[in-house]
């Protein structure tokens, strides 16, 4: 035996899972292929051109501010790529790329590493992006067409339920509307992949979107036309259930996903806007410290007994 | 395995108190000799494993890391018993003041690991009733295969063992939890429920930490131990099976605690196999023993690989308390570069204490330990559940830890 032997030394424990950071990151971007590959068939060049350009941007950005804050640079943890992909997914195929740019570089610097990078922003970074283009552009961010022939159009929430659109064009995404999150089933695609995986807690779309249903019903809305409309399908399968910025326990999803459930239909029924889900989303990121810390989970041996500690 | 050459007997096998060494270099000890006495209420006695000489009482490097006063003691191959050594009468004849007394002198501590001395385990205050005796039968870890081979090969003896422990604990029902994989042993102890009213079998899920103590009364008996508690708070007593066999052999055969079965596994080893030590026997005579190492070694871990210590040097002892010893190859015992938490949760799904191990982590990073405590990290088993599931690879437990041990001295120097 050699006796110069190096061991190795660390504290337990001595194995660990598979799973990485960068693992569940690509996963997600993958999740999101049938809702790209859908806004490419659906708006063409115009999708490819806005995904693409903030896909850069927000490399480009996440790169140089590491590198003025001194850190190494981790592009290829892949939160980048995944924020850049989901702000292009919100755009409207009608922004000029510089805009979309803006945004994007608005989402990584201002939205994620002002706050100190990756898992340390309170706020989802595609959103706050979103948020500040609606701020500052709001007439860029609220014109749409319908897909293929690139006539402008309202969209289905603008119009109301009876509108021009069945639930099956709802479904598929045969609609005005952001480029990623007209088809409900591209999305709900790869939603179950994420589910499947368990990278995303069922308990948030459910709280989110069984909330949207139930307000819908009690206000005498069509709660069907509520859910397959708007943003709600990509925000709460995919913006609300990112990690970083929502509750670590479970009771604190389940709040998380009603609270925004409420927010956007109050929006919806009484907002001077049609569509609310970007703002339902980060308020609800805003009390998730809290959230945290009221649904703390009752510790093993701490049932009836009084704790002196 | 034949007794190695030299052993090296720590002074510190168990939890509590160091013993006291009785002996002094250059004196001739015989097998199961008593060469060590406890020093405290929680301490253990330790006996000689070998016969032959005591050559040096030094410190040497114990597997916790650093180095502790140990006794060495160079084997003549002799292997004679020590004068008294014998059988202790029968069962129904020794009072349960008696069987403790005879554990007590056998040096028997927890052999699943944590190594708490047995006699202060079966003595309770009187004021904490016992109404279940629980037989651990739940390997505590991956890998580690020995408390299974015991069920199967010595299931007499640990019935004997535990119906000693059960009469000195003055309890009507002793209950042996097996988990579902081990269906041989079900069937063994099965047997003995049969034409035994005093034990019970319980069939339980395979889980990690299925095995940890106050998790497996809540999976037998839905009781909680209260937090900072012990089992006794909710009448309950947990032994390891190997414990009940080494109760057996200690009143059967008068045999003190001078060796035990550890299991010597990864794919680091030529041979994997259970192997009965000697106490002290070097963990390099055992690697060796098992065919040596199987490519470049990594880590070589005392115990199983969530809890088990990585030691520094092959040149450690077998303790009371080594279940096993897990050898990794250099490509698996893989190291990383924690990112930062993504707050993915999966650490409080896991925890199976109910903590928020980041939470927890993340306070003692900043030096919080009011906060780490109020988020309960004294009632952290560390199970390492927490770190095993990090998608960003932190060192949870390793935080959790550093919060317990500094929460402990605060506590000390404040009384």
């Amino acid at each position: 035996m050699d006796e110069n032997t190096q061991l190795i030394v660390s504290t337990a424990p001595h194995l660990r899972d598979e799973d990485s950071v960068s693992m569940i990151m690509y996963s997600v971007v993958w999740a999101l292929m049938p809702a790209t590959l859908s806004a490419v068939f659906f708006f063409r060049g115009r999708a490819v051109a806005i995904i693409l350009t903030c896909i850069i941007t927000a490399m480009l950005a996440e790169a140089l501010a590491q590198r003025v804050r001194g850190v190494p640079i981790t592009l290829w943890e892949g939160s980048a790529l995944v924020t850049g992909l989901l702000l292009g997914l919100n755009l409207p195929p009608t922004v000029p790329l510089w805009m979309a740019a803006l945004g994007t570089g608005v989402a990584i610097v201002v939205g994620k590493q002002v706050f100190g990078g990756l898992g340390h922003n309170p706020f989802n970074p595609a959103l706050v992006g979103r948020a500040f283009l609606l701020a500052a552009f709001p007439v860029y961010m609220t014109s749409w067409i319908a897909p293929f022939d690139a006539v402008s159009a309202s969209t289905p929430l603008a119009q109301g339920a009876g509108g021009i659109y069945s639930y099956g064009h709802l479904y598929l995404g045969l609609v005005p509307g952001s480029l990623g999150e007209t088809s409900a089933f591209a999305l709900l695609l790869g939603a179950l992949y994420l589910l499947y995986r368990e990278y995303i807690d069922w308990r948030i779309p459910a709280g989110y979107l069984g909330t949207v249903a139930v307000i819908s019903l009690l206000a005498g809305q069509d709660p069907l036309f509520q859910l397959l409309s708007g943003g709600l399908m990509l925000g709460a399968l995919f913006m609300a259930t990112d990690m970083v910025t929502t509750p670590i326990t479970r009771a604190g999803r389940w709040l998380f996903g009603i609270g925004a459930g409420v927010i956007l239909m109050v929006i919806r029924l009484w907002g001077a806007m049609p569509e609310g889900v970007t703002y339902s989303i980060l308020l609800m990121n805003g009390v998730t410290p809290l959230l945290n810390r009221w649904t703390r989970p009752r510790i093993f041996g701490h049932g009836g007994v009084k704790d002196n500690g | 395995m034949p007794a190695p050459g030299k052993v090296i007997l720590s002074l510190q096998q168990h939890t509590g108190g160091p013993s006291k060494p009785l002996v002094e270099v250059g004196q001739e000890v015989k097998l199961g000799q008593k060469i060590a006495d406890g020093s405290s209420f929680i301490s253990a006695t330790l006996h000689a494993s070998v016969a032959g000489k005591v050559v040096e009482i030094a410190p040497r490097p114990h597997p916790a890391g650093g180095d502790v006063t140990a006794i060495v003691i160079e084997n003549d191959g002799s292997d004679e018993w020590a004068e008294g050594i014998g059988p202790k009468g029968d069962l129904e004849s020794l009072t349960p003041e008696q069987i403790r007394g005879i554990v007590k002198e056998a040096g028997i501590v927890g052999l699943g690991g944590a190594a708490f001395p047995t006699h202060v385990k079966i003595n309770p205050p009187p004021d904490k009733p016992i109404e279940y005796l629980v037989l651990n039968g739940c390997e505590c870890e991956a890998y580690l295969t020995t408390d299974h081979r015991l069920m199967i090969e010595r299931t007499e003896d640990i019935a004997f063992g535990a119906k000693a422990l059960a009469k000195a604990l003055g309890v009507k029902k002793v209950i042996i939890g097996v988990e579902r994989n081990k269906p041989e042993a079900a069937v063994a102890f099965n047997e003995i429920a049969a034409r035994d009213d005093l034990f019970q079998v319980e069939s339980l899920e395979v889980k990690y930490p299925q095995g940890a103590e106050k998790q497996l009364i809540y999976s037998l008996l839905g009781r909680e131990v209260p937090s900072r508690g012990l089992p006794a708070d909710v009448g309950v007593v947990v032994q390891n099976v190997a414990t009940a066999a080494a109760v057996a052999d200690a009143i059967i055969k008068g045999w003190p605690l001078i060796k035990r079965v550890i299991t010597v596994s990864g794919s680091g080893v030529r041979e994997p196999k259970n192997v009965e030590v000697r106490l002290g026997t070097p963990v390099k005579d055992i690697i060796e023993f098992a065919g040596g190492y199987e490519g470049t070694p990594g880590k070589v871990l005392m115990g199983g690989p969530m809890t088990g210590m990585a030691v520094y040097s092959t040149e450690v002892p077998v303790m009371k308390g080594t279940s096993g010893i897990i050898i990794m190859p250099r490509e698996e015992a893989k190291q990383y570069d924690p990112l930062p938490c993504i707050r993915c949760g999966r650490c409080v799904d896991a925890c199976p204490a109910y903590l928020m191990p980041i939470t927890i982590a993340n306070f003692t990073e900043k030096g919080m330990l009011q906060e780490a405590d109020q988020y309960g990290a004294m009632d952290c088993i560390e199970c390492g559940c927490c770190t095993y599931v990090c998608p960003a690879k932190r060192f949870l437990l390793h935080w959790i830890q550093l919060a317990k041990h500094q929460l402990l001295a605060l506590k000390r120097q404040t009384g």
